[in-house]
């Protein structure tokens, strides 16, 4: 479980983050959205140290990561899988040494033990044959499966998801989101998913936090999601016409 | 910013660079690699510099001697302009274009698109991984570059000399034994490593610290090349101040 517990952020006086707080539930895909600007991506990079918050505290499983000295946080870090919004792989590496790196600099294995992992982990995302190729060789679907394969290499117990749509069309993007739920159960992580994409939310989130100004406006599950009364919330979810039809012809309630 | 917020955030960065590596083996890999990159890549441009400007140094120090000035002085002159300044200042210089260029771009590239970020979760000491390696690597190949570069200058001298007949062999070498210091070697190769760390550390300082976009890499670069040179013509003056003065 990672707790988020009123944490704040400031550049310079502009205020983006206001005394917020959060859980991400195990075993589950916990959803942040929020408009662009929201503050949401400073909210995710603040959990996992990319950011120092101002005043609060992140935990994972209980364990301050804020109070954290150097050594301490990499330990964490290493429980910590992440694919970012532009895949970020190493373009001088090819797709095995990308999923190997993180085995290489901080696991004891074999060579062939780790390129045995690299290969469970490609064939996971349905990637065994691009190995020996360079991201640059990848359409952006597959780059953001070798994103998820590395984010998977150290069997990590939280996994933190960037835009993982953005750029994708619908077909790739739900077989990202399937990937990521399926992965999230596999390997019982917690994970965080930020995005702004209203179809990726509705076919992959279990928990839901509504980012607005900074401060979490709405939290629950996805279910409750189309039925929440925030006027915020409300005009986030039905800005797009197929979704203001979907109000129209609401699933029932279970 | 200020010189101050540039001045604290370039030893900071140096204080992470200066980390023990995560793992020797890895570590070693990038050095091999970043040696062949800052090195070997570098052999051509040094090589086709340093024999043009001892041909050079050695045909304008014949055009200026003649009356009372003996000839050996051209072999005296090859020699000292190579050793003292030419290959141990310049060729860093010609270098900080090369090499810090690349350095800052890999680098502003990584950061732009998130791979120091990735390095950085991974639980990656990502200044170390990335730069170390890059510094130690300049460190031990551009000395090397700078005594080839003395070599061939001075080679390529003797040469025109002859070939052209501005000066018997004799007198060359004559010239180029003549006063000989070998502390002026001393002197050249301890400020061409002070240059080989500025220029790594200070194109890297540049790349590593990008944000933005396309734009702001290019700009990186030039940026890390520019306070490079800039820096590397400051440490000339006051190492010579230091060393000779």
């Amino acid at each position: 479980m990672i707790e988020i517990h009123r944490l704040s952020k400031s550049f310079g006086d502009q205020q983006v983050l206001h005394d917020i707080s959060a859980t991400f539930h195990p075993g589950k895909v916990n959803f942040i959205i929020g408009r662009s600007g929201s503050g949401k991506s400073v909210m995710t990079k603040c959990t996992v140290g990319l950011l120092e918050p101002d005043q609060g505290h992140v935990s994972y499983d209980g364990r301050d990561f804020t109070a954290m000295d150097r050594m301490g946080r990499k330990a964490v870090r290493q429980e910590i899988g992440m694919l970012f919004q532009g895949s970020a792989l190493f373009d001088s590496m090819t797709v095995e040494e990308n999923v190997i790196f993180p085995l290489r600099m901080f696991a004891d294995h074999s060579e062939a033990e780790m390129r045995d992992r690299a290969a469970f982990c490609l064939e996971r995302v349905e990637l065994p044959h691009a190995a020996v190729k360079y991201p640059s060789e990848l359409s952006g679907g597959m780059q953001k499966r070798v994103g998820i394969a590395r984010a998977i290499a150290m069997n990590p117990k939280y996994l933190f998801c960037d835009e993982p749509n953005s750029g994708l069309d619908p077909q790739t993007s739900i077989v990202i989101d399937n990937l990521i739920g399926d992965l999230t159960a596999e390997f019982n992580m917690t994970t965080v998913v930020v995005s702004h994409d209203m179809n990726s939310v509705m076919e992959a989130s279990d928990f839901i936090h509504f980012v607005h100004q900074g401060q979490i406006a709405w939290h629950g599950p996805s279910d409750d999601l189309l039925h929440a009364e925030h006027p915020e919330l409300e005009a986030f979810i039905f800005a797009s016409k197929l979704m203001k039809k979907v109000r129209s012809n609401p699933r029932p309630k279970p | 910013m200020g010189l101050f917020f540039h001045i604290g955030r370039y030893a900071s960065f140096l204080r992470s660079v200066l980390r023990r590596p995560e793992k020797a083996s890895v570590f070693r890999r990038l050095l091999a690699e970043e040696m062949a990159a800052i090195g070997l890549q570098s052999l051509g441009i040094v090589a086709l510099l340093s024999v043009f400007m001892g041909a050079v140094i050695c045909i304008q120090t014949a055009h200026q001697i003649g009356g009372w000035i003996p000839v050996y002085t051209i072999g005296f002159t090859v020699r000292q302009t190579m050793i003292l300044e030419f290959s141990p200042t310049l060729i860093p210089v010609i270098l900080a274009g090369k090499v810090g260029s690349n350095i800052a771009s890999q680098l502003g590239t990584m950061r732009v698109t998130e791979q120091i970020d990735a390095l950085e979760i991974m639980g990656v000491n990502s200044a170390g991984h990335l730069v170390l390696p890059k510094m130690l690597a300049a460190l031990i190949c551009i000395p090397f570059l700078v005594i080839l570069s003395m070599g061939l200058g001075i080679g390529a001298g003797a040469w025109v000399a002859v070939s052209a007949g501005l000066s018997s062999m004799a007198d060359f070498e004559y010239g180029m034994r003549i006063d000989f210091n070998a502390f002026d070697v001393t002197y050249a190769l301890l400020k061409t490593c002070v240059f080989a760390l500025i220029i790594s550390s200070v194109s890297a300082y540049h790349g590593y610290h990008t944000s933005g976009g396309a734009l702001e890499v290019g700009r990186s670069s030039t940026k890390a090349v520019v306070y490079a040179v800039v820096i590397v013509m400051i440490a000339n003056l006051l190492l010579t101040q230091m060393l000779l003065g």
